[in-house]
């Protein structure tokens, strides 16, 4: 395992720097479960293994699982991947487009964190990118003050991609609050899909 | 897909903002009865003498109207001992025998072709007398609100507290499988001439009907953010008074017309802001790092009630409309929001939730208690009626969200349900004027 990011640390240097890096940036980083873990995997399941599989998607990443041989060579030969490319990727941390939380709450949970850093080093990294954060909330409690709390989730998730790098022209934020639930349904299963931040990418 | 989603936006924006009929109509349950409320008899009007069939049932309209009041019973029409259109005809023995406490009597007279008068008789079965008679125009698009009109006059006069049948109420549908997913309606308070307001792909919230009643402020999606409009119902023609970056929401009308309180992210957190409305000029009241949202004005309109999570979970707060510190109002429960206060401002209704239940309660800051009013476990956005009788409030039952009125004893209830549609946000509009 270890000499497999040895490998892949190579080949990001070499080609796709931004978009991969992140991703091996953030499985070293990811912790085993965490307290979010539950909400989070109801809805993206295998996001945590989709990280592993997301470096060994496409064309050039098939190489990686492979000998050590072939993979230069496809790489060198394909293009690089345009960001359009990559954000069509349905594998890995960027395909990774909902935020979940907390009732009440616009707390991230550490496994949030490490996939919107991905997502901040790739929008801070890719300039003619643009990112629209959309918060929402589930249905409980009235709905203003849901539109609030969808705000405050919007914002703290783009609080972490302007750390990371990315620039505000680039990232735009609105709440949904409780208008737009992802899920129907009147239970905590429900609830918990519909507290979320998703991110909408643009390309100009 | 995603990548596609700006585009869709730019497309939906698309809307007809007029007033025009709607299809769908409200429908009214009773859904809880009051013990002790005074029986009424409210016999069919006489329209023999008009020409062709009269449209609409006057007594039908006025003795639903008193049954949602629960204040007062209207007797099934197929109990009635007898028939009489004038006071004169009255045996008032034969109502005193089946239990009635008052008498409507009335008939209907035809001036010219499709212009009426319409006369009525309150009677007192008891005193064997009339307490009030009325006669008045009226042409074929008004006749369910003259209809109203007398049940106004009959609560009244029984109750000493001005009616308001005869007023409307705005809220917004959301519809499935529709080409206009979201639309802003008012109506009648017994649901009927339903028309709608605005139709747009994108979220419509937060109403608020002006002083005078001719025009609504809303929050409107349609640039895919949200936006506050003001919109004159009889042409409809409106402006976007806020479109500031970040949060433009929760738009509520000061008592003289002249303000509106608004919440505005644009410095940070959602904080709460008046409005001039002729100027445009801002006042901020509220800064802090908190969520501070949902300003309703008190009755006098001196001060501003919101919801805040300041303390942690959203309780009711206080503040003057001048600015400045913002005092508690809520202490029971973890979840106190959306404030309505009563036109006298003794009661500030709101979404009370504690251990995972969402009802509606009602402050009555005389005393300093609170009265849970509602018992199902998603209710919000409650409104007072004008005469400050009835809360108005929207509760999701099923996939459906449905509206229902409950006396402000918690007595009486009943439900304003529509076939195909999720209603929400409702609010009571005000008195027309006299």
């Amino acid at each position: 395992m270890k000499s497999f990011h040895h490998i892949k640390s190579w080949l990001l240097v070499a080609l796709l720097a931004v978009f991969i890096s992140a991703c091996a940036t953030t499985q070293e980083e990811m912790p085993a479960g965490g307290d979010g873990a539950p909400v989070y995997d109801q809805s993206q399941s295998g996001s945590s293994t989709g990280i592993v599989d997301g470096s060994s998607s496409g064309a050039d990443a098939s190489g990686l699982e492979g000998a050590d041989g072939g993979v230069g060579t496809a790489i060198v030969d394909g293009p690089p991947m345009t960001v359009m490319e990559i954000l069509e990727q349905t594998e890995g941390t960027l395909s990774n487009r909902t935020i979940y939380f907390e009732f009440d709450s616009a707390k991230l949970t550490d496994e949030s964190l490490a996939i919107l850093e991905t997502h901040g080093n790739f929008v801070a990294g890719n300039g003619e990118v643009a990112v629209r954060l959309e918060g929402h909330a589930d249905e409980r409690g009235s709905r203003e003050y849901n539109i609030a709390l969808g705000d405050r989730r919007a914002q703290s998730v783009r609080r972490v991609l302007l750390f990371q790098g990315a620039s505000s022209d680039q990232v735009e934020t609105v709440s949904y609050g409780e208008e737009q639930p992802a899920v129907s349904g009147h239970d905590e299963d429900a609830w918990s899909k519909n507290r979320r931040v998703e991110l909408i990418y643009t390309v100009n | 897909m995603q990548l596609t989603r700006p585009i869709i936006y730019l497309l939906a924006v698309f809307m007809l903002a007029m007033v025009q009929p709607a299809n769908a109509a409200l429908t009214i349950e009773i859904t809880q009865g009051v013990d002790g409320a005074l029986p009424i008899a409210v016999v069919p009007f006489d329209t023999s003498r008009v020409s062709g069939k009269f449209p609409v049932d006057l007594a039908e309209i006025i003795g639903s109207d008193l049954n949602r009041s629960g204040v007062l019973k209207a007797m099934a029409r197929g109990e009635l001992p007898a028939s009489p259109h004038y006071s004169k005809d009255v045996q008032y023995s034969r109502w005193r025998n089946v239990g009635q406490d008052y008498l409507v009597v009335g008939r209907v007279l035809e001036s010219s072709a499709g212009v009426y008068t319409i006369e009525f008789q309150l009677l007192d079965v008891l005193k064997q007398k009339q307490l009030v008679g009325r006669s008045m125009s009226a042409k074929k698009r008004n006749l369910r609100s003259r209809a109203h009109q007398i049940s106004d006059f009959i609560y009244e006069q029984i109750t000493g507290t001005r009616g308001a049948f005869n007023t409307r109420i705005a809220f917004v549908r959301a519809q499935k499988d529709a080409a206009r997913k979201y639309v802003l309606q008012v109506a009648d308070t017994d649901g009927f001439n339903a028309q709608n307001v605005l139709e747009s792909d994108e979220p419509i919230m937060s109403p608020s009907w002006s002083p005078d009643g001719k025009s609504l402020a809303y929050v409107s999606f349609e640039s895919s953010r949200p936006e506050i409009f003001i919109q004159q119902l009889a042409t409809a023609r409106r402006t976007k008074v806020s479109g500031f970056s970040g949060l433009n929401s929760a738009p509520s009308w000061s008592p003289d017309g002249k303000f509106l309180a608004l919440v505005l992210s644009k410095d940070g957190s959602p904080d709460i802001y008046t409005m001039n409305t002729a100027t445009k000029r801002l006042k901020r009241l509220t800064e802090h790092r908190s969520i501070d949202t949902e300003p309703v004005w008190s009755s006098d309109g001196r001060s501003i009630i919101f919801t805040s999570d300041r303390s942690g979970s959203p309780q009711l707060y206080e503040v003057s409309a001048e600015g400045g510190r913002p005092k508690r109002l809520t202490f029971e429960g973890n979840y106190n929001s959306a404030a309505n206060v009563s036109p006298d401002g003794r009661y500030i209704a709101m979404v009370h939730g504690d251990r995972g239940q969402y009802k509606i309660a009602q402050l009555d800051r005389e005393t300093g208690n609170l009265t849970v009013l509602t018992d199902a476990s998603l209710d919000e956005s409650p409104s007072f009626s004008p005469n400050g009788k009835m809360l108005l409030y929207a509760s999701t039952l099923g996939n459906n969200g449905l509206l229902f009125a409950v006396s402000i004893d918690g007595r009486a209830k009943h439900k304003l349900s529509d076939q195909d549609g999720d209603i929400r946000e409702p609010v009571w509009g005000p008195f027309e004027s006299k």
